[in-house]
């Protein structure tokens, strides 16, 4: 019976390790990046807070001068681990539209934190026209839109090399070591010391990359750390329950012959 | 056959005028199972368990999504991040659709490898196609719900096929469109479909149920029942049995729930759906990749469709391709090789499905697609003519016996089969 049994499991394992290779033969244009360790990794994987902090100052001070982060409101910003008053300062730094009030006037007033992160484009359109004709994707689920995930991105953003001898390069294009067909019409966003970190961090090019990659990594999936923690309480209990259910079958069918 | 012994006058009194306990008692209870089923027979009521589960979590769903192209996603979204444990609800309701399709397939494969399908089981195995069919109807339709990339993109391939019928095949497409493109009166009605396809396979099921109670479940040996001592009643036996399987099945399944969520899904889902931009490859679900490979095999793209289609309707009429009275491929010698190199050609048409279609891949895509209807079409119906299969217990007691000498020699098979 065990040999059934096993036999059972290695089906369903080998599916599981054949998946994943399926899926990533799947983006078969895309270059091959290397993989980083990042805390938000494997079962146990949780955010680092500095990381994320670091990550935030980041994209408010470069990437969302033209990205977006829809999905994201002030309140978000708790996951941080900022209180609450710093979150209505942050928000309070931003003027965003409400309305129609009793006169039937949209007005301006002060974010608050149950606002949405605001837009640095009213529409599409008015993006593109600011940016060469390309449209800067928002950022709320780049994690999860990119194949690669966090190690492209990181790979994405650290990539802006030299152009190679025989590469050609587009008007208004830029070179990226990783950038599917090398050509992305976003200049390399990141400088060395292109923000000041408020913990004192040196901010390299590369930390930089990896610190915004990381609070990437938190936009697109917030409850992460919910779902692992929740994930191993859950595999054990089941494991308990698959041992208990084992036994019962066991005993149960003794007297079978 | 006695029925339950019910002792409490309130169920006595309602059982005498409805007779669900005596019902469930006879039907879940003392239900005379094949005391040798092994565990490959723990995937029909796995399946079963599955669509309780994505019934259940499909319409915690519904409750948050909005049917609109202008909110799908934002919706979608919205019960990851802001609806309460909404993204276990939907990670297990995404991945549920996968494993729903790992559990059939296997629960298929198993009905092939011990010839399920033969007599007199023929429109129990049918209503287990007809499910199939349902099943990849919803699962295709819940895949475009969520509105990214790939949602609108698989909508479009897809309901494009049948614009090659020839003459109403322009307008079936408008139909299933409710316009000229794929858009918000698509996303409705597909939506609206999504909600209902699994009750129709809800019924289907039960009538699936019932074909199966007529005669009982098969067994490895794929001999017939021939009395009680072959036999044990459904409970306590097989509950605890598939409770069991229920729980190791369970586990893998939380650890992709809650581990891999994403694995196997498309990266490009979590882009908003933009009918300006085409993603480099349009790939469909795993789970539908080895049709998939087939219908690009064909150069013709009526041919195509046809065959794609003609793959599942050729399990339709399985038990009449395959003639051999013997039922278990233990005892087909030829049988049981060419039931793995048909397995191996289906993986390998998963594969192809998942390739672009270029070089090599067309090649074996077309060899892979060439032989999977030469086994149907071909190899079963001469294996049946040519093939000499080994001989068969006696009965399902002796075996597990391991002797056999105090059991009667029973009766020629066509002589026990009931009419």
């Amino acid at each position: 019976m065990m040999g059934c049994l096993q036999k059972l499991i290695l089906f369903l394992l080998t599916f599981l390790v054949t998946v994943p290779v399926a899926t990533t033969a799947r983006s078969a244009e895309s270059i091959p990046f290397p993989s980083q360790e990042w805390s938000f990794n494997g079962p146990f994987g949780t955010f680092n807070r500095g990381e994320l902090q670091r990550g935030f100052q980041v994209y408010k001070e470069v990437c969302a001068t033209c990205h977006s982060l829809n999905f994201i409101s002030f309140r978000n910003l708790t996951d941080l681990g900022f209180n609450e008053n710093e979150i209505k300062a942050i928000a309070a730094e931003f003027q965003v539209e409400d309305g129609p009030n009793n006169e039937g006037e949209m007005f301006e007033r002060a974010a608050i934190p149950s606002d949405m992160w605001p837009a640095p484009y009213p529409n599409d359109n008015a993006a593109r026209a600011s940016n060469n004709g390309a449209l800067p994707p928002d950022l709320s689920l780049m994690v999860d839109a990119r194949a690669g995930g966090a190690d492209y991105l990181y790979a994405l953003l650290s990539g802006y090399h030299e152009i190679p001898q025989g590469k050609e390069v587009g008007e208004g294009m830029y070179y990226n070591a990783y950038y599917p067909g090398n050509q992305i019409a976003m200049p390399s966003p990141l400088v060395d010391d292109g923000v000041e970190y408020v913990d004192g961090t040196r901010a390299t090019l590369v930390q930089q990359a990896r610190d915004v990659t990381a609070f990437l990594a938190w936009a697109t999936e917030p409850n992460m750390e919910q779902r692992k923690r929740m994930g191993v309480m859950v595999i054990i209990f089941l494991l308990v329950m698959t041992v208990l259910f084992y036994y019962s079958k066991k005993k149960i069918w003794s007297d079978v012959h | 056959m006695s029925g339950p012994k019910l002792t409490n006058p309130v169920v006595r009194w309602i059982d005498h005028r409805l007779p669900v306990f005596t019902f469930l008692h006879h039907e879940m209870h003392e239900y005379p199972t094949p005391k040798n089923l092994n565990y490959w027979w723990n995937f029909g009521s796995l399946a079963g368990i599955t669509l309780v589960i994505m019934i259940v979590t499909g319409i915690i769903l519904s409750m948050h999504y909005t049917a609109h192209v202008d909110h799908a996603f934002q919706s979608v979204e919205r019960i990851m991040r802001d609806v309460n444990y909404g993204w276990l609800i939907r990670y297990i309701h995404a991945n549920g659709a996968s494993f729903f399709f790992i559990v059939v397939y296997i629960h298929i494969f198993r009905g092939l490898y011990y010839g399920s399908y033969k007599a007199p089981r023929e429109l129990l195995w049918m209503l287990g196609v007809v499910i199939l069919l349902l099943m990849m109807a919803t699962a295709f339709m819940g895949y475009v719900l969520p509105w990214g990339q790939m949602s609108f993109w698989g909508a479009t391939v897809i309901t494009n096929l049948f614009s090659a019928i020839p003459l109403v095949g322009e307008s079936i497409v408008t139909l299933l469109w409710g316009g000229f493109s794929v858009d918000n009166p698509t996303l409705n009605r597909f939506f609206s479909l999504h909600y209902l396809l699994p009750f129709v396979i809800v019924g289907v099921v039960v009538l699936h149920i019932i074909a199966l109670h007529r005669f009982g479940s098969n067994n490895p040996l794929g001999i017939d029942v021939r009395g009680d001592q072959d036999t044990i009643s459904f409970h306590p036996y097989y509950t605890v049995k598939d409770m069991f399987g229920l729980s190791v099945f369970l586990t893998i399944m939380a650890a992709v729930v809650f581990f891999l969520p994403n694995s196997m899904g498309h990266p490009d889902n979590y882009i908003p759906a933009n009918p300006m931009v085409t993603p480099a490859h349009i790939v469909p679900e795993w789970y539908f990749l080895p049709f998939y490979a087939i219908l690009r095999a064909v150069p013709d793209k009526l041919l195509g469709v046809l065959a794609m289609f003609a793959a599942i309707a050729v399990l339709f009429v399985l038990p009449w391709l395959d003639r051999s009275p013997v039922r278990s491929a233990s005892f087909r010698p030829i049988y049981k090789i060419m039931f793995w190199v048909f397995l191996l050609d289906c993986v390998a048409l998963t594969y192809l499905g998942a390739m672009p279609a270029e070089g090599i891949y067309v090649v074996l895509s077309r060899l892979c697609t060439v032989y999977y209807f030469f086994h149907f079409i071909v190899l079963l119906p001469a294996l049946s003519i040519f093939e000499t299969p080994r001989s068969l217990p006696r009965s399902i007691g002796k075996p597990v016996l391991g002797g056999g000498n105090g059991i009667p020699a029973p009766a020629p098979a066509a002589a026990r089969e009931k009419p």
